[in-house]
């Protein structure tokens, strides 16, 4: 009945495209020692970690150069392109910085109060007491794009060389040897023709590579197609739409919400909550998480935030306040089953969100993310100390660490969800009380592109944005500070031209309107229907890898500038 | 010849921009960047030195800022200057445009350049005249707005659109040139640059280290002062036409345009 | 003797800028409440009758400096700082448009003035002038005080209008005034050239924004012929450049260009944020669209909810018989 977007697979091949051998010559190429891609906690505690070891470590640093670390980062600022609820355990900054305070921190306060809350149209009935998943005691409130600052500083101080504005286009291999990565193009206008300032990437030639690109790593979809990396499971993604409120009434619990507006029948396999966490005194940050594989074309996570603000609990939290910030970002769920098979290839590792050392059910990542680079960067100095660039410890340090412990406690309950609510919420009460150990067996979840979309009425229910308590998403892409110019190739690769279902599905979950049906093919009702892209929108969350696109970097530099999600 | 580009830097595009209402004075927490209009200055010192016409010995990058500064100064030596000048003292915070003209001419006094390039406005302070300002103190002809330089022996042939139409100004050297962005496309740093920028030399100077009086510069030191912040006029809520009769409603609109003197 | 001086720009017909005629007669009315006199200065070869004009627009002084030529800054601070210092001036007020930034710059410099430009308003306050302009692209204003004399005040283009004050002539004053060694280094080669072809939209003065709404390339054709009529320019957002139905150098917003003409018509234009950024602080604005939620009707001064194929043909026929006679 429904059309599944795999169907249409996006004109693009990994491996062949985004994976080749050194082409710069000796004198223009750039050696660096470690070359960490992604300026995200996971690439970033790797990079201080390395730093920290170095210090000990001074034949070993002499080796590696000039520039012992590297770390390249597309957007503008570590921290630009990052985004997360989030309540980070507090593990993975004291394991880098055991020296450092807590009130030193870039967190907001330490939680104290968790609720959750089910929802209905008019209700909120607190579940009491908040299923364990949802326990934040002692975790910290946390902006990732101002941790991502905070840890770009230190790790420039231990003498890391940031390089932001820089995508990482592609990875360099040689005899089935990581060997570095290779920089974007700049310059090129809208048919990928080189412009007169067109300044071509550079080869970055390392001995040891770092793949931290976090949720829908592009480098990271190339290796695992490359050199066969696939996990047991294939990997799937929820998509958080999140906003920033200043607030007068200062909000004195972490929020989590389950049941309205999604709905809860399993055809249409919506799964997913909210979450409303305080930030200090004044504001708070709001955000909508669903999973990608649901199957009605007409969803909007975007809009099913502005909804999801209607609802009279929510307003009284929000009301009096002021938007300041908008974003958007996929979170890998397919957890342990989908882990890569090796999480280490000769010269080469994967961490962080990009391996997808996420746990949704207990929504955490960042401290997996810092702990995952931190294991790298032990397992990168010791493997370089003997000239090796065999990793393999890493990936036995990761299965044997609480990355994997976690990661393995959870690992079917989110596949659970997919049979609908209640059966879900039994599954999750399950695998609590067994700590794990139930159910038993290994739960199938497929790629979400899989799904058969229709076009149903889902968004029949999404409120008219007025501008000042709901928005519509251009204006909210204006908010994340995105100002991409015009004349920029089209990173996206799909397919334009496509049944109106498969179309519909792109043009509603995106966040920011980059997909668009031409209004005359909208209205005329014929099946098969063109897919118009406006490039320069789009935020990077990478939804629509996950449901039957291909994201790729974008010129170094373009896309959002987060400064408090 | 040796040009001096002068850069400021300023709070990113993309960052809400407001005035801090303890100190009336930007709130500069956010990110920043380079001026935008001066990489095409920049971008300008690097075309008469690859244009051959004239031997470009040396383009230093100079700034008059807070300690963070120094990142505008290596972005400014990764498009390609060879050095940077960083004054920086407390005494200057609060510098109004008499200030900071004063300021910046003394540092290039040291300097002796022959040219000097910079961005003909700034995306904070929106004042379009620092350029001139320097240029009287350091007795030099200036021009403002400049979309065309060419160099031809000791000279510089420059077009701007003035009041009436397309100028074409010849200038003699030394002089004071202030861009806009329509002179040229700045180029993209090579990642080479980009890494090698910190290895450049960067001289470091103070109020006392540039000769600068310091009761003429910072807060106390300058000629204007604000007095207070209000946010903009409130617009009064327009008027709407639902068209049923085109010929009525046509007949309106001209009469509002008649009523603005919009049709002359 | 306090004072405010004002600087007239002329072209090389001796016709006055209406910026500058708006500045005399704003110093004229801000003299009157100060108790002082207003005057101007005129460089180059302008005729007894023209100086002496520009006494109706309330200046009771012309300071004439023959000598000097006009068109270039430099030689004119020369000759307003002599006056300024000789006459005691306490104010010198320009119009806006490029050579008042130049002139109140170099007269900073000169005079060791505070400078404040882009104003929008000026005030009179405890006996002195206090000058407003707008700040951050126009979200914020500032009111802006004189620390000692004299002060220079620059106008935002169009921000002050020019008002006859009765028909007193002013006196015409010849000032001789010795060049500075460096206003000779920069000379006019060519002045006012017209290049018709690329006009820059950011300087029209009534601009047609064209949108999706038009519905076609081909339809930017009403938006000419509507521009044309009004004697302005076609401008377009980004939508329509991006599908390739007008060029970039029109296009008006976040990422395009920023303008503020005395009036922006927009014509199937949504008023999506992106835009209204570009063009927001245009004096009026006019927009035609069909789509009565349309976010432009928000901040649009006249808003008229319609079709825009049947509106823009009959409004471009009616401007053109009014125009016509």
């Amino acid at each position: 009945m429904g059309v599944a977007p795999a169907q249409f697979p996006p004109p693009v091949a990994p491996a062949e495209e985004f994976v080749t051998g050194i082409t710069d010559s000796e004198d223009e190429r750039i050696e660096v020692g470690v070359a960490i891609v992604g300026a995200g906690p996971a690439g970033l505690a790797c990079a201080i970690r390395i730093m920290q070891l170095l210090e000990g470590e001074p034949e070993l640093s002499e080796r590696l150069g000039e520039v012992p670390v590297a770390v390249i980062e597309k957007g503008k600022v570590a921290g630009a392109h990052l985004l997360s609820g989030a309540t980070m355990r507090p593990s993975g900054m004291r394991a880098l910085f055991p020296d450092l305070d807590p009130s030193e921190w870039p967190v907001y306060q330490r939680v104290e109060k968790d609720a959750v809350y089910l929802l209905t149209p008019r209700l909120a009935l607190p579940l009491k007491p908040p299923p364990p998943s949802f326990r934040n005691h002692g975790n910290y409130v946390t902006s990732i794009a101002r941790l991502g600052r905070f840890l770009g500083e230190r790790a420039e101080e231990a003498g890391v060389y940031l390089l932001t504005e820089t995508a990482a286009a592609k990875l360099l291999v040689e005899d089935r040897i990581v060997r570095g990565v290779r920089s974007g193009d700049k310059g090129r206008g809208r048919d990928g023709e080189e412009l007169a300032n067109f300044e071509p990437g550079s080869d970055v030639v390392a001995k040891a590579t770092v793949l931290a690109e976090g949720t829908q790593g592009h480098l990271t979809g190339a290796a695992i197609e490359y050199f066969g990396l696939e996990g047991l499971q294939p990997q799937r993604w929820e998509l958080g739409v999140k906003e920033v409120w200043e607030v007068p009434k200062p909000l004195d619990r972490v929020i989590h919400t389950m049941g309205w507006p999604l709905r809860k029948r399993a055809r249409y396999n919506e799964f997913g909550g909210s979450f409303i966490y305080p930030m200090g005194e004044d504001k708070v940050s709001i955000g909508f998480v669903a999973g990608l594989d649901y199957t009605d074309a007409t969803f909007s996570v975007h809009d099913t935030l502005q909804l999801f603000k209607e609802h009279p609990f929510v307003r009284r939290i929000l009301d009096g306040g002021t938007r300041v910030a908008w974003g958007a970002k996929t979170i890998p769920s397919g957890g342990f089953w989908a882990l890569p098979r090796k999480l280490a290839v000769p010269g080469m590792v994967i961490c962080g969100d990009a391996a997808g050392m996420c746990n949704v059910a207990e929504l955490k990542g960042i401290h997996y993310a810092m702990h995952a680079g931190i294991y790298a960067a032990e397992a990168i100095v010791a493997a370089l100390k003997q000239d090796s660039v065999n990793f393999d410890a890493y990936d036995a340090r990761v299965r044997d660490s609480l990355i994997c412990e976690d990661l393995y406690r959870w690992r079917n309950v989110r596949q659970a969800f997919s049979r609908g609510f209640f059966f879900g919420g039994a599954i999750a009460s399950l695998a609590t009380i067994t700590r794990g150990h139930l159910p038993p067996g290994r739960w199938k979840q497929h790629e979400d592109a899989l799904e058969e979309m229709e076009i149903g009425k889902a968004g029949s229910r999404y409120p008219k944005p007025d501008g000042k308590y709901t928005f519509d998403k251009l204006s909210s892409v204006f908010a994340s500070g995105n100002a991409t110019r015009d004349d920029a190739p089209n990173h996206i690769r799909i397919q334009r031209h496509v049944p109106r279902e498969v179309a519909q599905t792109w043009v509603s979950m995106c966040p920011a309107q980059v997909y668009e049906i031409p209004e005359e093919q909208a209205a005329s009702g014929a099946p098969e229907v063109d897919v118009h892209v406006t490039p320069s929108n789009c935020v990077q969350c990478g939804a629509i890898t996950a449901k039957g696109g291909r994201l790729t970097p974008p010129e170094g530099g373009d896309g959002p500038l987060y400064q408090e999600v | 010849m040796k040009i001096c580009c002068l850069v400021k830097e300023v709070p990113d595009a993309a960052v809400q921009k407001r005035i801090d209402p303890q100190t009336k004075r930007l709130d500069r927490s956010g990110e920043k960047n380079l001026n935008p209009f001066d990489t095409h200055g920049i971008e300008a010192a690097m075309q008469i030195r690859e244009g051959g016409k004239v031997q470009v010995d040396e383009i230093v990058a100079v700034t008059m800022g807070p300690p963070s500064a120094v990142r505008a100064l290596q972005k400014a030596v990764a498009l390609g200057a060879d050095r940077s000048v960083h004054l920086t003292d407390d005494a200057l915070a609060g510098s109004d445009v008499c200030a900071t003209g004063y300021a910046l001419a003394k540092v290039l006094e040291a300097e002796q350049p022959d040219l000097v390039l910079l961005g003909q406005q700034s995306d904070d302070g929106e004042c379009y005249t620092v350029g001139a300002v320097v240029a009287d103190h350091l007795r030099m002809p200036s021009l403002t707005q400049v979309i065309k330089i060419d160099v031809a022996d000791g000279k510089l042939v420059c077009e701007r659109q003035a009041e009436y139409g397309y100028d074409t100004v010849e200038v003699d050297l030394p002089a004071v040139i202030s861009v806009g962005d329509a002179i040229n496309e700045p180029r993209y740093p090579s990642l080479k640059a980009i890494m090698g920028a910190k290895k450049k030399p960067l001289d470091t100077k103070s109020v006392a280290d540039a000769g600068i009086e310091p009761e003429r510069v910072g807060e106390a030191g300058s000629r204007t002062e604000v007095l207070a912040i209000n946010p903009p006029p409130q617009k009064a809520p327009g008027e709407i036409i639902e068209d049923e009769d085109t010929n009525e409603t046509v007949e309106r609109i001209v009469a509002w345009l008649e009523e603005r003197k919009l049709i002359q | 003797m306090a004072g405010i001086l004002v600087y007239a720009l002329h072209d090389d017909e001796g016709n006055f800028n209406k910026n500058s005629l708006g500045a005399i007669s704003e110093a004229a009315k801000l003299a009157g409440e100060l108790g002082t006199e207003a005057a101007a200065l005129v460089v180059g070869d302008v005729s007894d009758e023209g100086a002496a004009g520009l006494g109706k627009y309330g200046a009771r002084r012309v300071f004439r400096a023959r000598t000097v030529p006009e068109g270039l800054a430099q030689p004119i601070v020369d000759a307003m700082a002599k006056v300024i210092s000789e006459q005691g001036f306490s104010y010198a007020l320009f119009g806006g448009g490029l050579l008042g930034f130049e002139i109140g710059a170099g007269l900073t410099a000169r005079l060791n003035a505070g400078v404040t430009m882009e104003v929008t308003e000026v005030r009179v306050e405890d006996g002195k002038l206090v000058a407003v302009r707008p700040v951050l692209q126009d979200s914020a204003v500032v009111d802006v005080g004189y620390v000692g004399e004299p002060g220079i005040i620059i106008g935002r283009l169009n921000a002050f209008d020019a008002s006859e004050r009765g028909d007193g002539a002013a006196e015409v004053v010849d000032v001789d005034v010795e060049l500075s060694e460096w206003s000779t280094k920069a000379r006019m080669v060519k002045r006012g050239e017209q290049r018709g072809a690329d006009v820059n939209i950011e300087d029209a003065e009534i601009l047609v924004g064209g949108g999706r709404g038009l519905g076609e390339a081909a339809n930017f054709k009403l938006a000419e012929e509507l521009a044309e009529a009004l004697g302005g320019a076609v401008a377009a957002t980004r939508a329509v450049v991006d599908a390739g139905w007008y060029p970039y150098s029109a296009q008006i917003g976040q990422t395009g260009k920023t303008v503020a003409p005395k009036l922006y018509l927009a014509v199937g234009i949504s008023g999506a944020i992106q835009h209204k950024v570009g063009m927001q602080n245009s004096e009026n604005i006019l927009a035609i669209n069909k789509d009565p939620n349309a976010p432009i009707f928000e901040f649009s001064d006249l808003g008229v909810v319609g079709d825009l194929h049947k509106i823009v043909p009959k409004l471009t026929e009616a401007i053109k018989a009014k125009k016509g006679g």
